[in-house]
This record gives C-alpha cells, structure tokens and sequence, in this order.
C-alpha cells in the first residue's frame, strides 16, 4: 500500500460539522443518449474528506465536474454552499470562486509565471488588490513548499511542483470546499507523495475535499469516507476502515481485488 | 574493474568527461554538406554553374548603373558609352528623378513634410505596442495618433478629429456608466450606438460652429491626391490594426454558442473568403454609391480601407480560430473553474496563448494584405506598381523602362514584408515560455 498509511495523521482537527455544503439529490445526466449519472443522491458536511473511487467509465470525474458546473447536469438537484446550481450564470461564477478544483493535468496556464498562475483569479475575479494578491499566492506557495519558484514558469517545473503550483493556485481564491479530479495519475510514482502530503495537511486543516483517487492508502488515512461507483451509480459508501475490510456489494469486492490485489 | 555475469555493484559514480575534440573544420564540413556522396556532388557542381550563370548575365546590368540622367534614351547612351556597344545597365536616373511620386504619389509637393512626419510619429505609437521595453506613456501617442495622422495627411480643420475623437470618449463614458449593470457586451452595443448617434447628428453642427469661433484649419489635400507607398501605407497600416480586433471578435463569434452569432461570423466569414478582393474593391468603388443616400460624399479611399480590413478581417478570423482550436481543453476548464467569466478567461487565459500559436498566421495575413494594396489601382487610385509606374512610363523620357521600377517598387516592399517577417520572429521568441 503507499506510503501514506505510513504517515501519523492527526485527526484531531478534521471535525465534520452537521452544517451542509453540498447536497445533490435524484441528480441524472447524459451525454447524448448514454446515462452517465444516475439517480445520485448525497450530503456532503462542511469538513468532511470524501475519496470517491470505481472503474474508469464509472463516472466519478462527471460527477465532481458537475458540482462546479464543468458539466451540466439535465435532472435533479445540486446545491453547493446553500447556492443552487442552474444556468443562473450569476450562481455558477458565484459557487465556482467557491469551489477550488485540482485537475489530472494540472491546468496551469503555461503564459503566466507560477506568482501570475495564483493571482490571476483573485485579483480579477475577488478584485483583490494586485500587492495583496501576491502576498496570499506566497503565502500558498510557502505553504505547498515551492515558493522559490514563483517567477518560473510552469514548463520548467516538475509534475508534482506543478500539480502543487495547481493547488496553491486554487486555494488563493479562498475556497470553502476543494475539489480533486485524480490529482496524482498523471504523476511519476516519486511525485505522487509531496502532492499526497499537500492534500494530507489540507484535510487536517478542516477543508471540506472531495477526491477522485486510486490511492487508497490516502483514503484509509485521511477520508472519512469512501464512496464507491460504478456504471453511473453510488454502489456502496462507507467510512474507510469497513469500505476496505468489509466490503458488501460484489461489485466493491472485485474492484478492490484488483486494486489492491498485487 | 571486472563485470561479473551475474551480478554487478558500481562502487562509485563516474565523472562526467568532455566529449572527444571534434573533428570540425572547412573540409569536414564540405564533405558531410556539398560532397557526401556522388549524386549530392553533381548537384553541387550543377547548383553552382546555375548560381554562377544568373550572376553572370544579371551583373553587367547591375555594375552600369546610370544615376544621372534626364532620359532613358540618355540612360543607353551613357552605357554604351562606358561599357562599348550591345551593354545593358541599369537606369536609375529614373528614380532619382521620380521618387516622389513613387512615395507621394500627386500630393503637393510643398507638404511632403506632413506625410513624412506622420510616417515618423508611426513608429512612436507602434513602439508600446511591439515591444514591452518601450515606455507606457507612449501608449497616449498610439491612442491619439489615428486622429493626428488622420489631419496631418488630409488636412483641414483640426476640430474634425477632435469631435471624431469625441465620439468615441462618448463610447467609453456610456461604456463605463452602464458596464456594471448590463455586462461588457451590452454596455460595448450601447456605447458604439451612442458615438454613431453623435457621429451622425450632432458631429456636423458641433463642426461649423467650432470652426466658425476658431477655424484652426490647415490646407486641405483630397484623396485623390494620394498614391505610391503613401497610399499604400495609409491603407495597410489602417486596415492591419483594425482588421486584427474585427478578426478576434469574428473567431470568438464563430466559437460561440449563441446560434445567431455563430451564424452570423460563419456566414461573414464564408462569404468574404468566397469573393475575390478585387469583387469587393469594385464593391467599394461603384456599387457602395447605389445604396448610399444621393450626394453624399464617401472618400473612396476610406471605403478601400473599409472592404479592405474586412477582407483581411475574415482571414484572421480563420488564423486565430486555428489557434483556438489548438489550445488544450483544460485551459478553458481551469479558467471556469477559477470563477473567471467569459470576457476575463478571453483576455488573460484563452487570447494570449491563441494569438501567440496563431503569430506566424496572422503576420502572413498582414504581409498579403500589405502587398494586396496594389490592388487599388483597380479603381482607379494611384498604387505604387501599377498606377504611379504607368504614369512613368507614359512619360516621354522615360518610355520603355521596364525593369527598374518595378524592382524599386518590389524592394521598398520587400522591405516592409521582411521587416513583419523578422518581427513576428522575435515576438515568437520573447512569448516563448513553454520551454518545450
């Protein structure tokens, strides 16, 4: 399993609150004619780390794109921070500066220095003054440990600085709940962990997470649960411990046979 | 130290050693480039003999070169003069003679000095825009410069690009007061209709009465007076700069989602690239005069410059879209998922990385649309191949030159073109941070 079971998390802080910050019910998408989603319904709390895993086409990135409205949803209902998301788009800026997300390839804009990469959505978005935008961005840089590459571009960094680069650039924006679309799969094994222990300290930190991820040994940590999909459906959810040692469904026993079988 | 078959430790790292002394030299070079093999060496024998026959027959002409002289009859006779009879040269005299009307075309020769001194202030307004070292402060030269240019080459009253320029500070005030509560499209429509609406109504009146207190009035010099690379850069430069915001707004257009939108920039866009510009040249000359109300007075080198930057318009449009489509998708996504709104992500995420992919396209666009000024010599204006050579060599001293126009004309081109080729050279050079 990897290495991040080996860590010692304190979970002291990582206190769910009863307070909603998302709520998705009977929510149904197609692309086309083919039923991506499929009667979803869940509750997210402030606080709380959810890992969401299942087979590739299972739809697990279409279902945290949709929750900032990357993709449509066609039926149902998904409201982020009390913020219902329809093609208002006032609501959908509204709850996407609310909202960080963390994508597979990073996404940095590969013309903008890593500093202008953190302070571009703050200062046009939050109006925030340029001065104060970039004291933030450091601030976040420190925090992700790269702040010596700030006048860099993202070209010249590694994967996992940029993938970090990403993060710090979404938490500029001050979001209330992150979002991580398979954060580490584009990643060289030897990357993967300095983003891991980013995500890690920001779970300890209270951030509401939502993580699309293979790495179970971040869900067994850090997650406080685990909800398993397959072909468009929430199969099985369950807090980590007896996701792993006790699966119910079939489904959920051959998947995690497969991934953690070698 | 020994490798074993079956198992192998290095006990310490190698150093990094410098590479064997090249074999390098003038004859090692030859070998591997002119000589390397047979067939490659008759290829360099044969492209050399081409290379020495083309020098050969062209140098004479170039090495007689007459200067000085009042006629082309008296160009060959001071040939055949110096270099025996059956020489050819050159006859530059003609230019020396005539180069005024290759730059000025028939503008009144005491007021060169205004063309001449907005070509200067050119290069100042275009310096904050090409290159990143220059001053910002210029930046008020390149906004003014349009209305300067505009009186210094046509002349006068100076209160007509004054009240031009008033129109469009209306724009930006409607802009600016109804930007927060209509959006940046609504507030952009409401503003244009504004300056238009002044522009039409109030633009006259406000002109006759300002001029009536102060007249501020220079010599007035009419269109038809224009010609040669005057002409020629009058319409290239105006047509190149509005031409490339008409172009992105055409390729965002096309991209959009809004049905009527997208039909309208395919169909602008189709429709222009279907039509020969010289169709729309005649367009500008004859057909324009139909629909337009009876006696009014549309300068026609103003409706050249207007079909030709919708020409050009629409092939940018295509160039940028180009560049566009190359973007990953994650960019757009990342710029959505910032919070960033349409207008925002265009302008610092999806516009920068475009047009820096789209430069080579678009500098290709603006050399054909510079060269395809010369096509105004279809509707009758004085262009600097076609019209101001012809009347050259109408001329009876000068009938029968035939080369050296032309190869004037061609290398003050070639200037110009090559200038806009080697600058999209360093802009791609100084926009490169991908370090691929």
């Amino acid at each position: 399993m990897s290495e991040a079971t080996a860590h010692q998390i304190d979970t002291s802080a990582m206190k769910v609150s009863d307070e909603v910050a998302i709520q998705i019910s009977q929510m149904n998408k197609w692309y086309g004619t083919f039923h991506v989603l499929r009667d979803i319904n869940m509750t997210v709390n402030r606080g709380e780390r959810i890992v969401i895993c299942g087979p590739s086409g299972s739809g697990k990135s279409t279902l945290i794109r949709c929750i900032n409205r990357l993709e449509e949803h066609q039926q149902g209902q998904i409201i982020v921070d009390g913020t219902e998301l329809t093609s208002d788009l006032k609501n959908i800026d509204k709850v996407r500066s609310e909202v960080g997300m963390v994508f597979q390839h990073f996404n940095l804009f590969p013309h903008l220095t890593i500093l202008e990469n953190c302070t571009l959505a703050p200062i046009w978005v939050r109006k925030t003054p340029k001065r104060e935008a970039e004291e933030v961005a450091m601030h976040f840089l420190r925090k992700v440990k790269i702040p010596e590459q700030a006048n860099k571009y993202p070209g010249q960094l590694s994967g996992g600085q940029q993938q970090r680069v990403a993060i710090a650039r979404s938490l500029c924006m001050k979001p209330r709940i992150m979002l991580f679309d398979e954060p580490t799969s584009a990643l060289d094994p030897e990357m993967i962990k300095e983003v891991l222990d980013t995500m890690i300290e920001l779970a300890q930190e209270g951030m509401t997470m939502l993580c699309v991820t293979h790495e179970m040994g971040f869900a067994q940590a850090v997650a406080n649960r685990v909800i398993f999909m397959d072909q468009g459906q929430i199969v099985e959810q369950n807090e980590p411990r007896e996701f792993f040692n006790n699966p119910q469904s079939d489904r959920t026993k051959l998947f995690l046979s497969q991934i953690l079988g070698h | 130290m020994a490798v074993s078959a079956k198992s192998f430790v290095r006990a310490d790292m190698l150093a990094p050693k410098a590479p064997p002394v090249a074999q390098s030299g003038a004859v090692k070079w030859m070998r591997e480039n002119l000589f390397s093999s047979p067939f490659n060496t008759i290829l360099t024998v044969l492209g050399a003999l081409v290379i020495y026959w083309l020098v050969a027959s062209a140098l004479p002409w170039w090495m007689n070169s007459v200067w000085n002289a009042n006629s082309l009859t008296e160009c060959r006779d001071i040939v055949t003069a110096a270099a025996g009879e059956g020489a050819t040269g050159a006859c530059w005299a003609m230019v020396r003679e005539r180069w005024h009307q290759f730059i000025f075309g028939f503008y009144p020769s005491h007021l060169y000095w205004r063309p001449t001194v907005a070509f200067g202030l050119l290069f100042v307004a275009l310096a904050p825009v090409l290159f990143p070292a220059a001053p910002r402060a210029l930046l008020w030269v390149t906004g003014l410069y349009p209305f300067v240019a505009f009186w210094l080459l046509w002349g006068g009253s100076l209160w007509t690009p004054i009240l031009g320029l008033f129109g469009f500070v209306v724009l930006a005030a409607v802009y600016r007061a109804l930007n927060g509560r209509l959006g940046v499209p609504l507030a952009t429509g409401c503003g244009i209709v504004a300056a238009v609406l002044f522009w039409m109504f109030l633009d006259v009146p406000l002109l006759n009465v300002l001029s009536s207190i102060l007249s501020l009035a220079i010599e007035q010099v009419d269109s038809d007076q224009f010609g040669g690379f005057l002409l020629a850069i009058v319409i290239g430069v105006t047509a190149i700069s509005m031409s490339l915001p008409l172009g992105i707004l055409l390729a965002l257009g096309r991209q959009s989602d809004m049905l009527i939108v997208k039909t309208l920039s395919v169909g602008f866009i189709e429709f222009i690239r279907g039509v020969p510009l010289i169709t729309l040249l005649f367009t500008a000359s004859l057909l324009l005069q139909y629909f337009l109300p009876p006696n009014t007075t549309f300068d026609l080198i103003l409706r050249v410059i207007i079909l030709v930057t919708l020409f050009a318009a629409a092939y940018i449009a295509e160039v940028i879209r180009g560049g566009l489509a190359a973007l990953p998708r994650g960019q757009y996504e990342a710029a959505d998922g910032l919070g960033l709104d349409y207008w925002q992500a265009q302008r610092h995420i999806i516009l920068p990385q475009a047009l820096k992919i789209a430069i080579p396209g678009i500098v290709s666009t603006f050399i054909g649309l510079f060269k395809d000024t010369t096509l105004v010599a279809f509707v009758g204006l004085m262009d600097p191949l076609k019209g101001i050579t012809q009347v050259v060599r109408a001329d009876i001293n000068w009938k029968g030159i035939y080369w050296e126009p032309y190869i004037f004309v061609g290398a003050i081109f070639f200037l110009f073109c090559f200038g806009m080729s080697r600058y999209s050279m360093y802009l791609e050079r100084r926009l490169k941070t991908d370090h691929r």
